[in-house]
């Protein structure tokens, strides 16, 4: 645990507790954008540029845009008059308990915390490129198939009903 | 062909860019200051007040029958009317403005007050350079600040200041004409309070 | 003699650094090479704000600024003291801020603005052996902190509480979304070409000399294609006209930053321009050979100079772009970025895969044209048919 790995996890722990618990929905989306903001540097500082600035690319630049664009089109826009916490709010403690548990134990024995580090691998880009179009191929090409089914899911619903006459 | 227009309309500003430091007929601007353009006699600005004569106080037309003031339309117009009378350009006694004053800042130029003026006693200026530090007082122009002689007049209006100058030594001269008759020895029958305009 | 006149900001550098402790090295170095990116393009971004508008005077057959010039005298320098006369009077101007703006986010918003556009300087080689950090994915650090802005587009629009620079900053977004695609797809088409994304890799790959002409992508057919879709979602993305909707003076006053004032206003302008440098430094660094002499017998003339005058260039083409072409409607921007840049820019990667795989000769430069003029025409004319666009008659009242 290094002080920049500290500083940045401690920002974006912070940006993602202000992300749930600020009563703006903006404000939320905003705060969730720092977060994103830390994780890419996170990834940063590991070393992995790619997925460094995919991260930045696809979340900051796409995601939180829909995010935002999301929040205006909807009634979302202004502060809640009621309370922020729901009078449910125990059964939600419990549930998130349960699944951060439930996920903490599979990780923890699952041969994925067995494997000891590789030896620094400097992961060009090019690599990552290779890597794609040769060994994992077929995941890009079912990917590639998903997001074109929902783009076209989402253009036919977006799509102008025909005016019957 | 998709996008001919763009390189035709590039083209025309390239010309017009190199134009402009070739021809001086292109350049359009007028460096302010220094070069002028002389007003059209039509030009106007903000009102002024007449007066014939040298002496603005003596021979100002006004005679503060508030009709301007009642027709101007942002109200920029005030006027107090005096107590005493001084004899106006027929020698008949008449009231004068005690306070004049007009805001230029809320004036906006529309010239009604010289349309409904029945003694041609308000014109309209051409003067535009009113520019000043001070935006409450410096705005507000009073009375002696407003009055221009009649030759002022007939060197920016001259057209309009002829006309005016002829109708009223018309009415001068009814006037005197109609003195000289009820002097003589026979009663006039009571005289037209005012001349119809244009007459 | 010529090198060390080329080198002479990188000598000039490790000549300091040698006079600091070794501790404070890399520190200093970082910062030298920021302060000498943030001097430089604030100096460019001066002179262009006086160059815009003495050209645009001449297009449309004016002087433009002529007064400023030297303090107290009555030298004018052609005007050349406007830049420091505007900055002046941005720093000494009220800030207002609207009683019902979120004030926190209206304060950040010119700040996280202005950062992402200073970072993607950092990728740019403006010289050889000069660029701040040359980094494997350099490319993709250009585009990812380019994305970033639109969030700040949009914190400022939502900010200021105003529905002018609401409706701004929603053109803004939907504009720089659209014609990111086009703009990353005529990218890629060049780092197919290199096989890297890394800026310093892509200059060295059009450092040759062919015949008379240098090896620039530019000069080749999907190169050619590619710098003209680049160039227009360029001017797209840093909203310059003819895409200056969001500013759109005459229909949402000055759109996203309509409530800034003062120096805050002053930052979103400078970022304007210095976006738009840095993406018309992209695309030297893409298809014009970056800081490379367009002739062998050039070279003398150090590299960073023939930077900056291929970006001055594109600079004055954007401007007389600007003089030129009027404002486009918004949904002839969105039918544009859709049915004809984005085509354009996937077909040129088709194009750039089978001249890369064609041997070197006639029929390559055969094929390669015929794959851009052939869509090119097409494209054309399937989006012109159907409308009547015969020269317009006005009736005018009598």
């Amino acid at each position: 645990m290094t002080l920049p790995f500290i500083i940045l996890a401690v920002l974006t722990i912070a940006a993602a507790v202000a992300a749930m618990s600020l009563r703006n929905l903006i404000h939320c989306a905003l705060a969730m954008v720092g977060a994103f903001g830390g994780l890419a540097a996170l990834y940063l500082q590991l070393d992995a540029q790619f997925v460094g600035f995919t991260q930045i690319l696809v979340y900051i630049g796409a995601v939180a845009i829909l995010i935002v664009f999301a929040i205006l089109l909807t009634r979302g826009g202004q502060v809640p008059e009621k309370a922020l916490f729901s009078s449910s709010w125990i059964w939600g403690v419990l549930v998130t308990v349960a699944v951060f548990g439930t996920l903490a134990w599979t990780i923890k024995n699952s041969f994925a915390s067995q494997r000891v580090p590789a030896e620094r691998v400097e992961a060009t880009v090019k690599e990552i490129g290779d890597a794609l179009m040769t060994k994992f191929v077929l995941p890009l090409e079912v990917i590639g198939l998903l997001l074109t089914a929902a783009l076209i899911g989402a253009v036919i619903i977006a799509m102008r009903d025909e005016v019957k006459k | 062909m998709l996008g001919e227009g763009i390189i035709k309309g590039m083209a025309e500003t390239a010309r017009n860019f190199l134009g402009s430091y070739v021809s001086d007929e292109r350049l359009t601007t007028v460096q302010y200051p220094e070069e002028r353009i002389p007003q059209i006699e039509n030009a106007r600005q903000f009102p002024f007040l007449l007066y014939d004569g040298d002496d603005w106080h003596a021979g100002m037309r006004c005679v503060a029958c508030q009709i301007c003031e009642k027709e101007c339309p942002p109200k920029c117009i005030y006027i107090e009317k005096s107590k005493d009378k001084k004899p106006d350009y027929t020698g008949k006694a008449q009231f004068y403005p005690a306070k004049f004053d007009i805001d230029i800042s809320v004036c906006m130029s529309c010239q009604i007050c010289v349309e409904v003026c029945p003694f041609d006693a308000i014109k309209m200026d051409t003067e535009y350079e009113l520019s000043t530090t001070d935006r409450f007082g410096g705005l507000l122009i009073n009375k002696q600040k407003l009055s221009r002689s009649n030759s002022h007049f007939r060197q920016i209006h001259p057209t309009d200041a002829a006309e005016v100058d002829m109708r009223l030594a018309a009415e001068k001269a009814k006037a005197e004409a109609k003195a000289k008759a009820a002097a003589a020895p026979k009663p006039a029958p009571p005289a037209p309070v005012a001349a119809p305009i244009g007459a | 003699m010529s090198d060390t006149f080329d080198q002479i900001f990188v000598s000039l550098k490790h000549w300091l650094l040698g006079y600091l402790p070794v501790w404070s090295q890399p520190v200093i170095s970082c910062l030298l090479s920021i302060a000498v990116i943030i001097v430089a393009f604030a100096t460019l971004f001066a002179i262009t704000t006086w160059l815009e508008r003495k050209g645009l005077a001449r297009i449309q057959n004016r002087y433009g600024p002529n007064r400023a010039g030297i303090p107290l005298t009555n030298i004018s320098l052609f005007g050349l003291g406007q830049p420091a006369a505007d900055g002046i009077k941005a720093l000494t101007k009220e800030d207002i801020v609207p009683f019902a703006a979120d004030k926190l986010v209206h304060f950040f918003a010119p700040v996280v603005l202005v950062i992402p556009v200073l970072l993607s300087y950092a990728v740019l080689p403006i010289g050889r052996n000069m660029v701040a950090v040359d980094m494997d994915a350099g490319l993709l650090f250009f585009f990812a902190v380019g994305a970033a802005t639109e969030l700040s587009v949009f914190m400022a629009g939502w900010s200021s509480r105003n529905k002018y620079a609401l409706l701004g900053a929603m053109r803004a977004i939907a504009q720089m979304v659209s014609y990111e695609i086009p703009l990353i797809l005529s990218s890629v088409s060049v780092i197919m070409m290199v096989g890297s994304l890394s800026t310093v890799k892509i200059v060295e790959a059009q450092s040759t000399y062919h015949g008379l002409l240098p090896d620039w992508f530019v000069f080749t057919p999907w190169g050619f294609a590619g710098f003209i879709l680049f160039m227009i979602s360029a001017l797209a993305e840093s909203n310059r006209s003819p895409f200056d909707l969001p500013e759109g003076e005459s229909e949402i006053v000055a759109g996203y930053f309509i409530e800034y004032s003062g120096f805050k206003f002053a930052l979103f302008f400078l970022a304007e321009y210095l976006g738009m440098f840095a993406i018309s430094g992209l695309g030297i660094t893409l298809f014009l050979g970056g800081w490379h002499a367009p002739f062998a017998w050039l070279t003398w003339i150090p590299s960073w100079a023939w930077f900056f005058i291929k970006l001055v260039t594109l600079v004055l083409i954007l401007i007389w772009i600007r003089g030129t072409v009027p404002r486009l409607r918004m949904d002839q921007l969105m039918n544009f970025a859709w049915k004809f840049m984005l085509p354009m820019a996937l077909l040129n990667l088709v194009g750039v895969a089978i001249w890369h795989f064609m041997t070197p000769g006639l029929p390559r430069w055969l094929v390669g044209f015929a794959l851009v003029v052939g869509p090119y025409l097409l494209l054309g004319r399937g989006l012109m048919a159907g409308k009547n666009l015969a020269k317009r008659t006005y009736r005018f009242a009598e």
